[in-house]
């Protein structure tokens, strides 16, 4: 079988540490001599998205600083219409669905110019419907289609916007003959990427496209003995894995496919019984990144049968009930 | 230790030079015209950072000098500075490209550069980004093609590299020898899944994948593979997608491999998922025996839910229900 995954300790976590997690949150946003926080200013806007989703799935988003977070992520929209990551970075893609996904989160959309995001978000677009990650460098990557997508189907603006149809041509071109989708054309079947691709084409429409079967064998390959998932094949498991490979699930409607309980295993192994958060695997240093990820996945499972946490949604990894709360539509059936 | 050490008069240095002594923006008088910028988190501080000293000096300096548009030399050797510190900051990286442009600076030293970054830092988009930029401002592929393959010799798995690897053979027409470089990786690591896409990108993108010559030859090679690591997904994937255009249950050489298997009593979830494959198609084109061939599916399919690959149960159980729904007459599902 396969030879690359770990091995759960025999004192595993075997319960979910909510408190911990919450604690290691809280902490994590007042920590200032935080050499790693430094380091990840360029990406300060996705970690605050990453903290404020893990507390809303906690039900506990009222412990962070709502006016601080919000006058934050305001203060990073550019005038093209873009979100920077912090101050002093320029704007991109990724930081933008961010932005917007915490504007929802703490119901403050209409703070921000919707209109210039939007304009931007079609600038982004390049003739073969594929969409760069920002104005200036020419990076491509399935990643940038989900989040424009993504980004325009919470502002509700994805009619009349972005050429639909070269968007999803360009997601079929990045599949594979295994049925996964990379990067971009050419490039390896990576989990990531094909939650990119699926939740594209799930708020497009445009699922029936895709080999459903072919794919969700795919996915649940990346089960390994330990219980964990992979990213790719040969790979090791990591619980962010347990985020797109089960949401990708979620999506094409096979999350059965996998085994829930060895998962929830793995997942909850990988708790730091001393800090809270949760790390890739059972060991290691965790931060909010393995920590919303963690969470989200044990939501999915429906752990402890939805009493825990609250019910996320698969395509937008947001709490469920504050998108139906904002008027998005959520399609509750992606695919039959 | 210095050569022979006793006797010749030469005064011990150790074993480094000693480092000359790091300073800072703020204290070199070629910056004095310059005022650095602080850093401005905004109205809003959801928390105040601390950084180091040296970090904030670079940055304060960094800030100033594209707040002044300023493009020059020693503006290209702070951007290095940032870089380094930063590696994973792309506003720094996108200036200094746009530094590179305006001076018309020596590419070779800017790839030398970023090849040193790579090694240290080479999971990281913007430097992969940057030197894709550089290779493509030299219009010449140059050394590219070992570079990357010194860089899987340290992680044959890396994603960058190998993505950086298919632009290059897309962009520079390098496709001579990738098969052969391919098959050393697969010789090296038979279970590199990235090799394996690596062959199939080639073989599309190169070779004739319609050809029967080409088939022929890969299907032999994915099971020549299979043999040795039965139960690695990467061939059998590969097999698969070589054969996507293909009826599999006319194949008779294939069908011969598969069976010899069996009866080697090969364990592989993977062979067993391909007998059902090829059952499946047998029953689609209604070849064979309807009843028998379900049979048989369903002892493999049992196996595997039972035994073989018990972690994927429930996918095992929908391929058994699927394929009594289409083709059994009997309600006998599950």
């Amino acid at each position: 079988m396969n030879t690359v995954d770990v091995k759960l300790p025999t004192d595993a976590v075997k319960d979910l540490l909510l408190k911990q997690h919450i604690k290691f949150i809280e902490s994590y946003n007042s920590e200032t001599n935080h050499y790693e926080y430094t380091m990840t200013e360029y990406l300060r806007i996705s970690g605050i998205y990453w903290c404020v989703t893990a507390m809303d799935l906690m039900d506990s988003i009222d412990k962070l600083d709502r006016e601080a977070i919000v006058g934050f992520v305001l203060d990073c929209q550019m005038e093209c219409g873009a979100f920077r990551p912090c101050p002093g970075h320029d704007p991109h893609i990724i930081c933008t669905l961010s932005a917007v996904q915490i504007l929802i989160t703490f119901d403050a959309l209409n703070k921000m110019n919707i209109d210039a995001c939007i304009n931007y978000i079609i600038s982004l677009q390049c003739k073969d419907g594929s969409f760069t990650g920002d104005s200036v460098n020419g990076e491509i990557d399935t990643r940038f289609t989900f989040c424009a997508v993504a980004t325009l189907s919470l502002l509700n603006r994805l009619n009349d916007t972005i050429n639909v149809d070269s968007a999803v041509e360009f997601i079929h071109l990045s599949s594979n003959f295994d049925g996964g989708f990379g990067v971009r054309p050419g490039s390896e079947s990576h989990s990531g990427q094909v939650y990119c691709a699926l939740g594209t084409l799930a708020l497009l429409g445009r699922l029936s496209e895709i080999d459903a079967d072919q794919l969700g064998w795919w996915l649940c390959e990346r089960q390994l003995p330990s219980g964990g998932l992979n990213g790719r094949p040969q790979k090791l498991p990591d619980v962010c894995y347990s985020w797109w490979v089960l949401a990708s699930l979620a999506i094409i409607n096979r999350l059965h496919w996998i085994s829930k309980n060895k998962l929830v295993e793995y997942i909850l192994a990988c708790q730091d019984m001393e800090t809270g958060g949760f790390s890739d695997r059972p060991g290691d240093w965790p931060d909010p990144f393995h920590t919303l990820f963690g969470l989200a996945g044990l939501s999915l499972l429906g752990y402890n049968d939805g009493r825990s946490l609250a019910k996320v949604n698969p395509v937008y990894c947001m709490k469920e009930s504050r998108l139906e709360d904002s008027g998005i539509s959520i399609p509750t059936n992606y695919y039959s | 230790m210095s050569g022979s050490g006793s006797g010749d008069g030469e005064e011990f240095v150790g074993w480094e030079e000693k480092p000359k002594p790091y300073i800072f923006y703020k204290d070199r008088p070629e910056w004095s015209d310059v005022q650095p910028v602080p850093q401005n988190d905004g109205p809003n501080p959801v928390v105040c950072i601390a950084y180091t000293p040296k970090f904030q000096d670079v940055y304060d300096y960094f800030r100033a000098i594209v707040h002044r548009n300023e493009r020059s030399s020693r503006a290209l050797k702070l951007t290095e500075d940032a870089a380094i510190l930063n590696p994973a900051n792309y506003t720094v990286w996108a200036y200094r490209r746009s530094i590179i442009n305006d001076l018309k600076s020596d590419l070779d030293e800017e790839l030398k550069l970023s090849t040193k970054m790579v090694f240290e830092h080479p999971k990281n988009y913007q430097i992969w980004f940057h030197r894709m930029a550089i290779i493509d401002w030299l219009k010449d592929p140059g050394d590219e093609l070992s570079f990357i393959a010194s860089v899987l010799e340290l992680d044959s798995k890396n994603y960058h590299a190998w993505q950086h690897r298919q632009w290059l053979i897309r962009k520079f027409n390098l496709w001579e020898g990738e098969l052969e470089f391919v098959s050393s990786l697969i010789d090296r690591d038979i279970r590199n899944n990235s090799a394996w896409n690596q062959r199939y990108f080639v073989i599309s993108n190169f070779k004739d994948i319609n050809s029967t010559d080409i088939v022929e030859s890969e299907v032999e090679y994915s099971l020549n593979k299979i043999r040795l690591t039965p139960n690695n997904e990467s061939p059998w994937n590969y097999l698969r997608g070589i054969l996507q255009s293909q009826c599999l249950y006319k194949n008779t050489s294939l069908r011969a491999a598969l069976d010899t298997m069996v009866n080697n009593n090969i364990c592989s979830p993977f062979l067993e998922e391909f007998r059902v494959d090829i059952i499946e198609e047998q029953l689609e084109d209604g070849i064979g025996n309807k009843d028998e061939l379900l049979d048989v599916a369903k002892d493999i399919l049992d196996n595997l839910s039972n035994t073989l690959d018990t972690i994927r149960v429930n996918y095992w159980n929908y391929r058994l229900k699927k394929i009594n729904r289409q083709y059994s007459n009997a309600a006998d599902v599950e």
